[in-house]
């Protein structure tokens, strides 16, 4: 067997790995976490704090 | 503006609009250059001397500079608006403030396919080059579908890990890849005494006219095709108002630098013939120098450099996907965030089988032609987003981190450039670019007479800003 096909092998085997990583994880993190949370991301929210304190700000 | 305490004890401190897990803002400019430089620098290392082959070489530096202009212009626009709608998505998010829901339909596809085409064709290409050193080597016929698959799932589960690791990759690896197309110019250059390079020899007229010229058009995009692809970091910069010029800007500086190098260095070491066919020109370049060290250093200079642009392209196709699931455009399932690794993970693991059948199963050419034409109907939103944005909030009426000088000539001038593109690439794919069109048409039919139902219409507005001037 040449280091090259050993390559493949290698390849194929961690490529695998990181697929079942991934796979585990997501499923622990499904059923771990409810949708409310996971889902709880909003767009802009930074900027409206950003907003909000100028708005303070301005004011005082 | 908001009307809630952004103090309260019952939020994460992340805003005032009930997040408890959202993405991570933990990166700088660096990071931002190293997305959008990662993302194109493979277009150096390979791709765009297929202009050389439409025009010649000086056909090739015509379209390197004009698509030069185009992507400036990209970048500068970009960098206005993305400073001011900071947020995932990128184009797509500004297309849903500045112009409409369908156009940020048609735009949250179009930088998605662009990004995981590009994805695709950059694990081909992976691929290729490990074949190319096994047959270096002595080993004739390598599979090399194992370490496609193993690149995809590589910067996949990193890209699943976190956004800052991911970023950090790509700008060490990019680093690198750009210092080897410099050692390489600083090398083979007569400003440090060597004799290697022949332009006088080998430049010619234009073998083609300037059709040739206009044909090479197609494939000078590759010099910068991905630089707006910044944007997509929008809300996980620190300082986005200073982070998304600041690393955009020097990004195509960069790649202006690094283009017009590669074009010098490669057309002063082989014909044009040979140099319009090559698959990987830099790397050629370095072996007809005669050097060891740096044809060593270049082809470690191509696998780096196209590492970088599959890790960027996930981390920017899954941001869009992301963005778009989360306005409900897309199911809202997708809109989901990792509660511990902060990154958009069901977003970056659909996104993974799509890119392993085109990566296996599709031809490379098909695959980039898709990608580019995807890229292109992405700048010509671009043009009209920039005009719309100034005409509704004029200077001065919102705050921007930036704010690009001559408006609107930039808008009319990548308007122009990117329909001489349009011509180009229809003389060489025109059915490819018909097909595609009728495609965004097919689901743009979709989303008009079904998806947009589930649209929360008033929530997906979230800039703080005020009524658009003349509503």
């Amino acid at each position: 067997m040449t280091m090259w096909i050993l390559a493949e092998y290698t390849a194929w085997g961690l490529s695998g790995l990181f697929g079942l990583i991934i796979v585990i994880d997501w499923f622990r993190t499904d059923s771990t976490y409810s949708e409310d949370v996971l889902m709880s991301s909003q767009e802009g929210e930074l900027e409206a704090m950003t907003e909000e304190h100028i708005l303070e700000r301005a004011e005082k | 503006m908001t009307d809630f305490d952004i103090t309260s004890p019952n939020r994460d401190g992340m805003g005032p609009q009930g997040t408890k897990v959202g993405l991570l803002r933990v990166l700088g400019p660096a990071h931002v250059w190293a997305l959008g430089v990662g993302i194109v620098l493979v277009g150096e290392y390979m791709g765009w001397n297929f202009a050389v082959g439409k025009g010649g070489a000086y056909a090739a530096l015509i379209a390197c500079w004009f698509a030069g202009v185009l992507y400036t212009c990209v970048a500068m626009i970009d960098s206005e608006v993305t400073s001011t709608v900071a947020a995932a998505g990128g184009q797509y998010t500004q297309a849903k403030h500045v112009v409409g829901p369908l156009m940020a339909f048609n735009v949250g596809l179009y930088l998605v396919f662009a990004y995981t085409m590009l994805e695709a064709a950059n694990a081909i290409t992976i691929g290729f080059l490990l074949d190319t050193v096994a047959v270096m080597s002595g080993h004739e016929g390598l599979d090399q579908r194992p370490f496609i698959v193993l690149a995809i799932m590589f910067l996949a589960w990193l890209n699943y890990r976190g956004v800052l690791a991911t970023l950090t990759f790509s700008l060490v690896i990019t680093a690198i890849a750009f210092s080897a197309i410099i050692i390489l110019f600083l090398v083979t250059s007569p400003l440090f005494g060597s004799d290697v390079l022949r332009h006088d020899a080998l430049m010619t007229d234009l073998p083609y006219g300037w059709l040739g010229v206009l044909a090479a058009m197609h494939f000078g995009l590759w010099f910068y095709l991905g630089i707006e692809g910044t944007t997509q970091a929008a809300e996980e910069v620190r300082s986005p108002a200073r982070a998304l010029p600041f690393g955009t800007l020097a990004g195509i500086m960069t790649l202006l630098i690094a283009a017009t190098l590669t074009w010098y260095v490669s057309v002063g070491l082989m014909p044009w013939e040979y140099l319009g066919q090559s698959g990987v020109p830099l790397f050629d370049a370095a072996r007809m120098s005669g050097s060891t060290s740096l044809m060593v250093l270049l082809g470690i200079g191509t696998l780096f450099a196209t590492l970088a642009s599959a890790n960027g392209c996930i981390n920017d196709s899954s941001r869009a996907w992301f963005a778009m699931g989360r306005d409900n455009y897309l199911p809202a399932w997708f809109g989901a965030v990792h509660p511990v690794y902060r990154t958009p993970y069901r977003a970056i693991i659909f996104l993974i089988p799509i890119a392993l059948i085109f990566a296996l199963g599709a031809p490379l050419d098909q695959v980039i032609t898709f990608s580019i034409l995807s890229g292109l109907l992405g700048y010509t939103f671009v043009s009209i987003n920039i005009i719309m944005f100034r005409r509704k909030w004029p200077l001065g009426s919102i705050k921007r981190g930036f704010e690009h000088p001559f408006h609107p000539v930039p808008a009319i001038v990548l308007l122009c450039l990117c329909s001489i593109t349009y011509f180009a690439v229809f003389l060489g794919y025109g059915t490819q670019l018909v097909a595609m069109i009728g495609f965004y048409i097919t689901v743009s039919l979709w989303f008009h007479f079904w998806r947009y139902r589930f649209v929360k219409r008033a929530a997906q507005f979230t800039m703080p800003w005020p009524r658009p001037k003349g509503y």
